[in-house]
C-alpha cells in the first residue's frame, strides 16, 4: 500500500478538500500545496464563491409558498380551471345550481349569515380601494393591455400562483381592457380592467387565499360602489363595480361560470 | 373512480412525498431556469413516483430515486421541446432570483445564475447535486449511476467551466438555446 500522505496534490484532491471529502492523510499535504501555488489558492477560492453564490440564488426557492399542484394529494388533478376540477369547486358549482333553483334571495340571505371574517372584509376593502383608484385613470388604466392578453393572464398567473385567466363578459356587454399586478397586506393581487360600450368600467380583483375552502358569492357594498365576493380553488374573487346589484350579480355569475367550465 | 382517500398506505406516500417537494421543487428550478417548467416537472414526478410507488425497495433511498425520476423525465421533457425549438428567457430567471437575495449581493447573484444557466445539463446537475443538495460524491454516483471517479472529473471541469464564464463578463450571458 502506497503511503497517500506523500503522493503529489491533483486537482481532484482541491476538490475533494472543498467538499470535505478529503481523506484525514491527505490534508496536510493538500494545505501545504495551496500555500506554496497561488494560482491553484486563487482557483480554489473561485470555486468556494461558486457555491456561496448558489447557496444565495438558489437556497430562497425552498421558503416559496407551493402552488396547489404540488400540494398532496398527488396525481389526481391537474392544474387549470378548464381540465380537472376539484371536488370542492364541483361542489361550489353544484350550489350555484342551487342557487338558481332557489332563487336569489336564498342564497344571499345564507351568504350574510355567516360570520365575515377580517380578512375577508380587508379582501374587500381592498379591492374597492383598488377600483376606485384605477376606473378614473384615463391613460394609464392597466399595466398591460388586451392586445397582449395571453401574457398578461400568464405573468398574472405566475405572480399569483396559479393558472389565471380573464373570463370573457361580452355577453353582458364589457370587454377586457387589460391588467395590473398589485401589492395588497397579503402580497401579490391582480386587477382586471373590463370597460362597457358607454366607458363605464368594471374590475376584477384576485389573490390567494390561504384558506383553501370556497365560500358562496358575498355582497358588499360602499357608497355607490359594489362588489361581490367569494373564493373559488385557492384564489380570492372580488367583482367590483358602480352599477346596480342584479347586474354585477350577473356579471359576477358570468365571471364564475366562465372560470370553471 | 377516485381512489379511496382514507387508504392508510396512500396517505402516508402522499405524506412522504411531500416532505420532499420543497427541495426538489428548488433543485428543479435551478437546474431548467424556469419556475413554471420547474413545477411541471416536479408534479409530473411526484405523479411518476406515486404510480411507481412499489418499485422503490428501500424508502430510506426515497429522495435520490426521486432525483432520478426528475432527471428521466426532464430529459424526455428536453427532446419535446426541442422538437417544437423554444428559447427560454434565462435573463428573467436570474431577475427573479437576484429579487430574493439580500439587496447587497442581488448584482453578483444575477450575474451568478446567468452563468450558471449556460452550462450544460450535465454541469449543472453536479454542480447543484453537491452545492446545493449538499450530497456526497457517493450518492452523488449512484443518483447519476456514474462511477465515482467520474462524479469528481465531472464536478471539476463544471468548475472551471463556470469559472471562466463568470470572469468572462456577463455580455454573451443572456439566452441560452434549448
Amino acid at each position: 500500500m502506497t503511503d497517500r500522505k506523500e503522493e503529489p496534490v491533483t486537482d481532484a484532491d482541491l476538490h475533494a478538500w472543498l467538499d470535505g471529502e478529503l481523506p484525514d492523510e491527505r490534508r496536510v499535504a493538500v494545505e501545504r500545496h495551496l500555500q506554496a501555488d497561488a494560482d491553484a489558492a486563487r482557483r480554489l477560492a473561485a470555486y468556494r464563491d461558486q457555491r456561496a453564490l448558489m447557496a444565495k440564488a438558489f437556497g430562497p426557492l425552498i421558503d416559496r409558498p407551493l402552488p396547489d399542484a404540488l400540494k398532496p394529494p398527488f396525481g389526481r388533478r391537474r392544474p387549470g380551471w378548464g381540465g380537472g376540477r376539484t371536488w370542492a369547486a364541483l361542489a361550489v358549482a353544484a350550489s350555484l345550481l342551487l342557487f338558481v333553483a332557489g332563487g336569489a334571495a336564498g342564497w344571499l340571505a345564507r351568504g350574510w349569515a355567516e360570520p365575515t371574517p377580517t380578512t375577508t372584509r380587508a379582501f374587500v376593502a381592498d379591492a374597492v380601494t383598488a377600483h376606485r383608484v384605477f376606473v378614473v385613470e384615463v391613460r394609464h388604466p392597466v399595466e398591460v393591455g388586451a392586445d397582449q392578453e395571453e401574457h398578461l393572464v400568464t405573468w398574472l398567473g405566475k405572480r399569483l400562483g396559479k393558472p389565471l385567466k380573464a373570463p370573457r363578459l361580452s355577453a353582458r356587454g364589457y370587454d377586457l381592457v387589460g391588467g395590473r399586478l398589485l401589492a395588497d397586506g397579503g402580497g401579490p393581487a391582480a386587477q382586471l380592467m373590463y370597460q362597457d360600450a358607454t366607458g363605464r368600467r368594471i374590475t376584477l380583483y384576485i389573490r390567494p387565499s390561504s384558506d383553501p375552502a370556497d365560500t358562496a358569492f358575498r355582497f358588499s357594498r360602499d357608497g355607490s360602489v359594489q362588489a361581490f365576493y367569494w373564493r373559488d380553488n385557492g384564489l380570492a374573487w372580488a367583482v367590483t363595480g358602480d352599477l346596480d346589484r342584479a347586474s354585477l350579480s350577473g356579471i359576477a355569475e358570468e365571471v364564475y361560470g366562465a372560470l370553471n367550465s | 373512480m377516485q381512489p379511496d382517500e382514507t387508504m392508510p398506505a396512500q396517505e402516508i406516500d402522499d405524506r412522504a412525498l411531500a416532505a420532499h417537494v420543497p427541495r426538489l421543487r428548488r433543485y428543479a428550478a435551478a437546474l431548467v431556469g424556469n419556475m413554471t417548467e420547474a413545477d411541471d416537472l416536479v408534479q409530473d414526478c411526484m405523479e411518476k413516483a406515486l404510480a411507481n410507488r412499489h418499485s422503490l425497495r428501500d424508502p430510506s433511498r426515497l429522495g435520490g430515486w426521486l432525483l432520478s425520476i426528475l432527471h428521466n423525465l426532464h430529459v424526455s421533457g428536453l427532446r419535446w421541446r426541442r422538437r417544437r425549438g423554444p428559447e427560454v428567457d434565462v435573463a428573467d430567471f436570474a431577475d427573479d432570483m437576484a429579487l430574493s437575495a439580500p439587496p447587497a449581493d442581488r448584482g453578483a447573484v444575477r450575474d451568478f445564475v446567468r452563468a450558471f444557466e449556460q452550462l450544460s445539463e450535465e454541469h449543472r446537475k453536479i454542480l447543484l447535486l453537491t452545492g446545493l443538495e449538499g450530497l456526497s460524491y457517493r450518492e452523488v454516483a449512484e443518483v447519476l449511476e456514474v462511477p465515482i471517479g467520474t462524479v469528481m472529473s465531472r464536478l471539476a471541469r463544471a468548475r472551471e467551466r463556470l469559472r471562466v464564464l463568470m470572469e468572462g463578463g456577463e455580455e454573451q450571458v443572456l439566452r441560452r438555446i434549448k
